[in-house]
């Protein structure tokens, strides 16, 4: 019995502390002291925010965030949530976000300009191929002959040029609804995104797709790792990566991924 | 031309040349002045480092300029083709709106509509509109592809503005000269075609350079729908590289052709202007 109110204690104590050790890390250095202000797209997307509400916790990435903000020592009730263009995301200046996710890649050349934390997730990219071009071997040849589509502000555009170099220029979008859009109206075969977004779009948005292969991860010479995206220099990146760190370590993240990504196992490698 | 006396200068010239040395000396100095404040005081702002890194950044613009520059063949490439489209289609809306003979009323109804309709449209949505709504309605390859129906967006936003353009200027040719040239014996179509629009045409030409001036930028909207053309490819690098150098690059590509086109149409407005007083 006293053993076991010792060990309680001890781990009370221990939990507590571990907490404070985390709040002393994010003390001071938030943009409004005692609250953490995240920052994701506008729209956000499906799987990664449900319903476009990222205060629900739903979709990968709001899980994510808050998981975060748990371990930086920030309760649900002490997150702000703002919305931001990649464009708001990258301009010089103050920013009005402690840290930044919606699907941001990690690539050496943003990473002068902007900081990023360690990376949550790694994506492979797969190929959304429409009702006609669907039976299209998953081989780089064949797939050559696509007339091809991607959102233009993606790593998905070098990842299509070096991998597949299309025949044709690819015709490229601003965002995902208007890559779908065109895939609807016939004029693009096949679009590159990232796998999740992929298997998404042909479940519900595209009528008749399919997601007919995926890039191995080393196949590309990064395969893409997203990262939470803070202010070039911002003190707070340590204690992001810190909180990134031992959620994987946990095992946390990979139960947050499990819960909100589909299995992707299913698609076939492209050779 | 003033006389000048065996004296030299009169007083009045004399007084003349210092008003106008004087004001060139002002207009010297505070061109300076302000070039100076710019060129000292912009760099002096705390931000400044980061704005020069994220907008002129010399190894970026380097690096994507010969694309961007490339990438701008097609926005050229798309303006050739609809300007003369726009043109021709601008004057045939005119004439319908000016048509007289009263079976032909439905003519200048449809003329009035249409230039209403896309005049009040902003471009950017009529080129999402039909960009991808037409070609959703199940067009076979390559009749749906975006560059048509871009194009054909464009082609009909600019005949609309072009079409009240050559109307004002056909209005502007006094009546009396249509009855003169029915007095004369022509017909309605050909005094039209020789009376009023060879001095209604060339009355509005520094109004039409502008209005291609505005469609040489527009071009860049039809990269929503898909075309890879400079705006597209600039912010592709711009998403790339996480900098804003690219589209400073391309607005200077834009610059380096708007800008004679501008002071062109300056020239022949001045000229007109000339010719007319």
């Amino acid at each position: 019995m006293f053993h076991k109110v010792i060990a309680a204690t001890a781990l009370t104590a221990l939990t507590t502390s571990a907490a404070f050790a985390a709040g002393h890390c994010a003390d001071g250095k938030t943009l409004t002291e005692g609250t953490l202000t995240i920052a994701t797209g506008n729209p956000a997307y499906y799987p990664w925010i449900m319903d476009d509400a990222p205060e629900s916790g739903k979709g990968f990435e709001a899980a994510v965030a808050y998981a975060v903000a748990e371990e930086m020592g920030f309760g649900a009730d002490k997150v702000t949530w703002v919305r931001s263009s990649f464009d708001q995301a990258i301009q010089p200046g103050p920013k009005d976000f402690d840290f930044n996710l919606q699907q941001f890649s990690i690539t050496e050349e943003r990473e002068k300009m902007v900081d990023f934390s360690s990376a949550y997730y790694a994506a492979p990219m797969a190929i959304l191929a429409s009702a006609e071009a669907k039976d299209t071997a998953a081989t780089v040849d064949a797939l050559k002959a696509l007339k091809w589509g991607a959102m233009g502000g993606t790593t998905a555009v070098p990842v299509l040029m070096d991998t597949i170099g299309p025949d044709d220029m690819p015709l490229l979008y601003g965002d995902n609804a208007d890559v779908t859009a065109a895939m609807q109206a016939g004029q693009i075969d096949a679009a590159l995104f990232d796998l999740p977004t992929a298997l998404y779009l042909s479940a519900v948005v595209v009528e008749g797709s399919s997601v007919i292969g995926q890039f191995p991860a080393d196949r590309t010479d990064n395969p893409d790792r997203f990262g939470l995206l803070l202010e070039e220099g911002n003190a707070l990146k340590a204690c992001v990566d810190e909180a990134i760190a031992a959620l994987t370590e946990s095992g946390k993240l990979a139960a947050i991924e499990a819960e909100w990504l589909q299995e992707t196992t299913g698609v076939p490698l492209i050779k | 031309m003033t006389k000048t006396n065996a004296a030299g200068k009169t007083r009045r010239q004399i007084y003349e040349d210092r008003l106008r040395r004087r004001s060139m000396l002002i207009a010297g100095g505070s061109t300076l002045a302000v070039f100076l404040a710019v060129v000292i005081l912009v760099p002096m702002a705390p931000g400044w480092d980061r704005v020069k890194a994220s907008f002129f950044n010399w190894e970026v613009f380097a690096k994507t300029f010969p694309k961007l520059l490339e990438a701008f063949k097609l926005d050229v490439a798309i303006f050739l083709w609809s300007a003369p489209a726009i043109v021709i289609l601008g004057l045939l809306v005119a004439l319908a709106r000016d048509t007289r003979n009263p079976a032909l009323f439905p003519l200048r109804i449809l003329g009035a509509a249409y230039t209403d309709i896309f005049r009040g449209v902003p471009v950017v949505l009529t080129v999402y509109l039909i960009g991808f709504g037409i070609p959703g309605l199940g067009l076979p390859r390559p009749w749906n592809s975006p560059y048509i129906w871009g194009s054909l967006a464009l082609i009909l936003t600019y005949s609309a503005y072009v079409a009240e353009i050559f109307r004002s200027g056909i209005e502007s040719v006094h009546t009396s000269q249509r009855a003169a040239a029915a007095s004369l014996g022509l017909s309605d179509a050909d005094s039209m075609r020789f009376v009023i629009l060879p001095q209604a045409i060339r009355r509005v030409i520094p109004a039409q350079m502008n209005m291609f001036i505005a469609l040489q930028k527009d071009v860049a909207l039809l990269s929503f729908i898909g075309p890879v053309e400079i705006f597209r490819q600039a912010g592709v690098f711009k998403s790339l590289l996480a900098n804003f150098t690219p589209y400073v690059g391309a607005a200077v590509i834009f610059l380096a052709v708007t800008i004679p086109a501008t002071r062109y149409a300056d020239y022949l407005m001045a000229k007109q202007n000339r010719e007319r007083s």
